[in-house]
């Protein structure tokens, strides 16, 4: 069944949705769209080192975007906004990573690939690792859910119930690093923000819980992930945007259909 | 007696500037205690001290063992992409049993909102939400923050009436930071007069006194203690507060 590149596709897409929807609906709350640009961008920079050294890439991506969110993280809070450092932050991990990736010997790889996405390349090795990191990231979340969201919506009562809200960030950054790792085979380092807030935006209007908004995001991720390969078989677009591009389409949908 | 929380030889800072110097203090089970001062007086940076969110820079904080404290924030602003209901939102960070969550929303005058959207309440109705919260553990202590900031006049009164009620029953003890100096004198066991260090300390009617706490407050709280008895007496409001004829539906 795996044999079939389209049915590794689909499965690769899915599992991206299936891992996104549990971190997107706090990148969403905690207003934290750009600091996961800037990861989702420093992963660039580890596709480049984990070729030069010859290491996975999953392993590469993984290493260099924990290291970027735990940089912000240090920085922020120190004297700078945060929007400053991670507008220096995810503009650079983009420039470096471009620059590494040329200088990295051997066949040119296609930039394009890492930059968009190259989901009709799935590998069953490719399959493992997405599910193995939507697991990953489930499991994470799922553990420290609670007191996820009671740090999010403040971190003073998050303090005064024993429950450190720093370490909770640390969780979510991890979770971030995950995703990216996951997702960039899919829909590349550019689109990785928008997998992450659209499906969750869109889920909004319909959720009266915290919990139903997840559910609502991992469906609407699967639906738009189904709806853009579709759209890359029939017409012929990039799968990676096209995905996104649906997902696009049902967020219109939902804020205009959706009760607030 | 041992304190619930007590600091000794407390210095916060906040940033570089040290916001409290040299705080001695203790709450023993059962008091209400009142912290008063002007803005930017170290009153907020003495209550995140306490309930853990800033550490102090030097001196320490001591709790009880297994210490049960419910906090009450000065206020919370709720990013409109979350969905919360109060019911969901008492669950945080602990389940609790739904006969425990019913019982808190109506000691803190809350049972109708229950289902309501956090970021849809009004204030007093988020106040009574937060408070709800704050009882569901059964707190030995209860601590807050200018809890009510924004509310208006019979709000206000309401709900400093519904903390004495509350403490009645559970016993517990109460520390308050609060601006609201008629309530301070009448409803206090002990005042603490903050500015970037404890001023002046002691029974409401010996620190109105006090010149420490003339100077920084002048001398007109005796009207306004008068002010504060008859509110007692006048219950009317808009649902912003919680008066017991409105209670049956709990």
């Amino acid at each position: 069944m795996l044999d079939h590149f389209l049915t590794r596709a689909v499965l690769g897409a899915v599992g991206v949705a299936v891992a996104a929807a549990p971190l997107g609906v706090f990148v969403v709350w905690r207003r934290m769209a750009y600091f996961g640009d800037a990861t989702a961008h420093a992963a660039v920079l580890g596709v480049a080192l984990a070729l030069a050294f010859s290491a996975p890439v999953f392993a590469g991506t993984l290493l260099i975007s924990l290291g970027m969110a735990f940089t912000v993280a240090a920085l922020t809070g120190r004297g700078f906004g945060p929007d400053m450092i991670l507008g220096v932050a995810s503009h650079s991990a983009l420039a470096f990573g471009l620059v590494a990736v040329s200088l990295v010997d051997g066949p040119r790889i296609s930039l394009e690939a890492y930059l968009f996405g190259d989901i009709l390349a799935v590998a069953k090795s490719d399959l493992l690792m997405i599910w193995c990191g939507a697991a990953a990231v489930w499991a994470l979340i799922l553990w420290r859910w609670n007191g996820l969201l009671l740090a999010t919506l403040s971190p003073d009562l998050s303090y005064a119930s024993d429950n450190d809200p720093e370490r909770e960030k640390y969780v979510l950054m991890l979770a971030l690093a995950l995703v990216v790792a996951v997702a960039i085979k899919i829909v590349g380092a550019l689109l990785i923000g928008a997998m992450l807030i659209i499906p969750a935006a869109s889920a909004r209007p319909f959720a009266r819980t915290p919990e139903q908004m997840v559910v609502g995001a991992a469906g609407l991720g699967i639906c738009a992930s189904l709806l853009g390969l579709w759209a890359a078989w029939e017409i012929d677009t990039p799968a990676g945007p096209s995905i996104v591009c649906a997902a696009a389409g049902l967020f219109l949908v939902s804020s205009l259909f959706g009760r607030r | 007696m041992t304190a619930l929380i007590e600091t000794r030889g407390m210095h916060v800072k906040r940033g570089n500037v040290t916001v409290l110097r040299n705080v001695d203090f203790a709450i023993h089970a059962g008091e209400i205690v009142t912290i008063v001062g002007p803005n930017g007086s170290g009153k907020s940076s003495l209550m995140k001290a306490l309930i853990g969110a800033v550490t102090p820079f030097q001196g320490q904080v001591t709790r009880k063992k297994g210490l049960r404290l419910g906090y009450v924030p000065q206020s919370l602003s709720v990013d409109p992409s979350m969905p919360m209901t109060v019911s969901r939102f008492l669950d945080l960070p602990r389940r609790s049993p739904r006969e425990a969550r019913q019982a808190a929303l109506a000691d803190a005058g809350a049972s109708e909102i229950a289902d309501r959207q956090l970021t849809d309440l009004s204030g007093g109705q988020f106040q009574r939400a937060m408070l709800a919260r704050a009882l569901l553990n059964k707190p030995e202590i209860l601590l807050l923050d200018e809890p009510t900031t924004g509310l208006d006049q019979p709000g206000q009164a309401a709900f400093y009436k519904r903390i004495e009620e509350v403490r009645d029953n559970l016993g517990c003890a109460v520390l308050m930071v609060s601006h609201d100096l008629h309530v301070v004198m009448s409803a206090s066991d002990r005042v603490l007069c903050v500015n970037g260090h404890i001023c002046c300390e002691g029974r409401p009617e010996v620190v109105a006194q006090a010149e420490e706490y003339r100077a920084l407050f002048g001398s007109g709280t005796g009207g306004a203690l008068a002010l504060y008895r008859h509110q007692h007496n006048h219950s009317h409001d808009d649902g912003a507060s919680c008066d017991h004829d409105h209670q049956e539906t709990a």
